[in-house]
């Protein structure tokens, strides 16, 4: 979050400020950046103003030490910093900013109000008025507090390009006036599908980073998607998708810490540690499960996803594990989402179910569209090398590593491609 | 807050008798609810004439700005209180018309 001086050693004491910066910024962003933007009715302004008020902290608190409320200091500064904004816009532009200066004086928002501003700030960000890259970048930037460098390097484009699609989006929220607020009852249900989509693809980007430099799991993502999710259930507590989506999450996320070695290898669910998964979320994510099975309403396809997953973490062994109902599932799946990902995994599952070379030829099929895909390769590799054909294997690993962007994945491909020709044990590329 | 709302033709031409009916009845609406503000068909943009007085003296061109297979082919300029809004009236606007519509605010 904050530059440090390079070369010499850091003090403890200094790290451990930087440390609690980075904790206030995560749980004082999102309610500093909506409260703001209520207040000014600007994006911008609430983002700079608030971005501004950390880096004050950041120069100030080593020297006055971190204040007794850091909330309530982050927004008084904020406040000012926007204030000072507005005033010198105002200066500036002549007295048309009058109107907007009428909103500084009004007393702060109640604490009961934050959660809904910051749904205010998620549906604003989440506008499907704005390209789904815009919609995700926003969100990062707005709601997750993360930097435009982060925010870059986690989609592979470059910084400049990011801060002109966060600068365009903002402009555009501005100059077409796309609403503050929490769309009405009748728009929820296509708007919450809007977000859920944005938080997935957060989550995903936390739970497969990519990137040569980056951690193979970035948790400050997965944790803000679930945090975020769990927002709006609580917000929208019938509705299934919502659901399904936190329950995927929970049990993606209870893997977490089992699913990468201490080398920083990636560990496939097959070889993974299950008493190193995490209980409570598996807990949680199946009674979510339960809960949507038990409405008797159609399953969306996070709640097929939640149920898939459900039925790999109620296996204690990896060979007790449910095969035929997975395929099912992924079955059920392909008819909402026919797309050749969902092919892909459910080949996966019948691997598992009718062998690795019905599974194969199914993955063959994919070629003409998964080709790009690391996963396709890994999976092909995989499935070669269960087959005994390690030319076939070697070539698929190399193609997956090559394609591969997530640093624990790439060295678990290395060691499977290195030990090629050894013996033939049965896993799944999976995570 | 005002929006223009385009219309884009990509070939089919004039409004069919059902089609301006329809857009009769949404115009009624707009009226009715106080979203009305101006609205206007165009037609096909080959009878236009472009008009560049920039330089010494003016310059006049048979034809449109831009050549393309979608066109202007009317607009409605509604007042709305913000995207939202507009958004709604937009999708109801290009079901009548049968077209595409393009919604950009004023400044």
């Amino acid at each position: 979050m904050q530059p440090q001086g390079g070369g010499a050693p850091v003090p403890v004491s200094r790290v451990e400020l930087h440390e609690t910066i980075a904790r206030i910024h995560r749980a004082e962003w999102t309610r500093l950046v909506a409260t703001l933007t209520r207040r000014f009715g600007d994006l911008d302004v609430a983002e700079e103003a608030v971005a501004e008020a950390f880096a004050t902290a950041v120069e100030r608190w080593p020297a006055d030490g971190v204040p007794p409320n850091p909330g309530a200091w982050l927004t008084t500064t904020a406040h000012r910093k926007a204030i000072d904004r507005v005033r010198r816009e105002a200066k500036r532009d002549g007295k048309q900013k009058e109107a907007r200066m009428l909103y500084v004086d009004e007393p702060p928002e109640p604490l009961g109000a934050i959660d809904d501003e910051r749904l205010r700030l998620i549906f604003t960000c989440c506008h499907p008025a704005l390209a789904v890259q815009s919609r995700v970048a926003l969100t990062l930037r707005m709601v997750g507090g993360l930097t435009v460098p982060e925010i870059a390097r986690a989609f592979l484009v470059q910084e400049s390009a990011m801060g002109r699609r966060i600068t365009r989006a903002k402009a555009k929220i501005k100059a077409a006036r796309i609403p503050y607020r929490v769309p009405s009852a009748a728009d929820l249900p296509g708007r919450v599908s809007g977000v859920l989509a944005v938080l997935y693809l957060v989550f995903n980007e936390g739970y497969l980073a990519t990137g040569p430099d980056t951690d193979p799991v970035r948790q400050d993502l997965t944790a803000e998607a679930i945090r975020l999710t769990r927002m709006i259930r609580a917000l929208l507590p019938t509705d299934g998708e919502v659901a399904g989506l936190l329950a995927l999450m929970l049990l993606t996320e209870a893997r977490r810490t089992a699913r990468v070695a201490a080398s920083g290898e990636l560990v496939t669910l097959d070889a993974q540690d299950r008493g190193a998964w995490d209980a409570a979320m598996v807990a949680e994510g199946h009674r979510l499960v339960r809960e949507r099975l038990s409405a008797g309403v159609p399953p969306g396809r996070y709640q097929i996803l939640a149920a898939i997953n459900a039925v790999h973490t109620s296996a204690r062994d990896p060979r007790d594990t449910d095969w035929a109902q997975v395929v099912a599932l992924y079955d059920q799946l392909a008819r909402l989402d026919p797309s050749p990902i969902v092919a892909l995994n459910r080949a996966v599952a019948v691997a598992e179910l009718d062998g690795p070379e019905v599974a194969l030829a199914a993955v063959d099929e994919l070629h003409g569209t998964l080709e790009g895909y690391h996963a396709f390769h890994a999976t092909r590799a995989d499935l070669l090398r269960r087959l005994g054909r390690n030319e076939g294997s070697r070539a698929a690993y190399d193609r997956a590593i090559e394609l591969a962007g997530n640093t624990a994945e790439t060295a678990y491909l290395r060691r499977r491609r290195d030990q090629l020709g050894g013996g033939r044990r049965l896993s799944s590329p999976a995570g | 807050m005002q929006y223009l709302v385009s219309v884009i033709d990509d070939g089919a031409g004039l409004a069919t008798p059902t089609e301006q009916a329809d857009i009769d009845v949404f115009n009624d609406r707009l009226r009715a609810e106080g979203h009305w503000v101006f609205a206007g068909g165009l037609g096909s943009p080959d009878p236009a004439t472009v008009v560049d007085n920039r330089g010494a003296e003016a310059v006049i061109t048979d034809g449109p700005f831009v050549e393309s297979k979608e066109y202007l082919a009317g607009f409605w300029i509604i007042e709305a209180a913000d995207l939202d809004v507009a958004l709604e009236l937009a999708a109801e606007g290009s079901r009548r018309c049968n077209r595409k519509v393009e919604v950009r605010p004023f400044l």
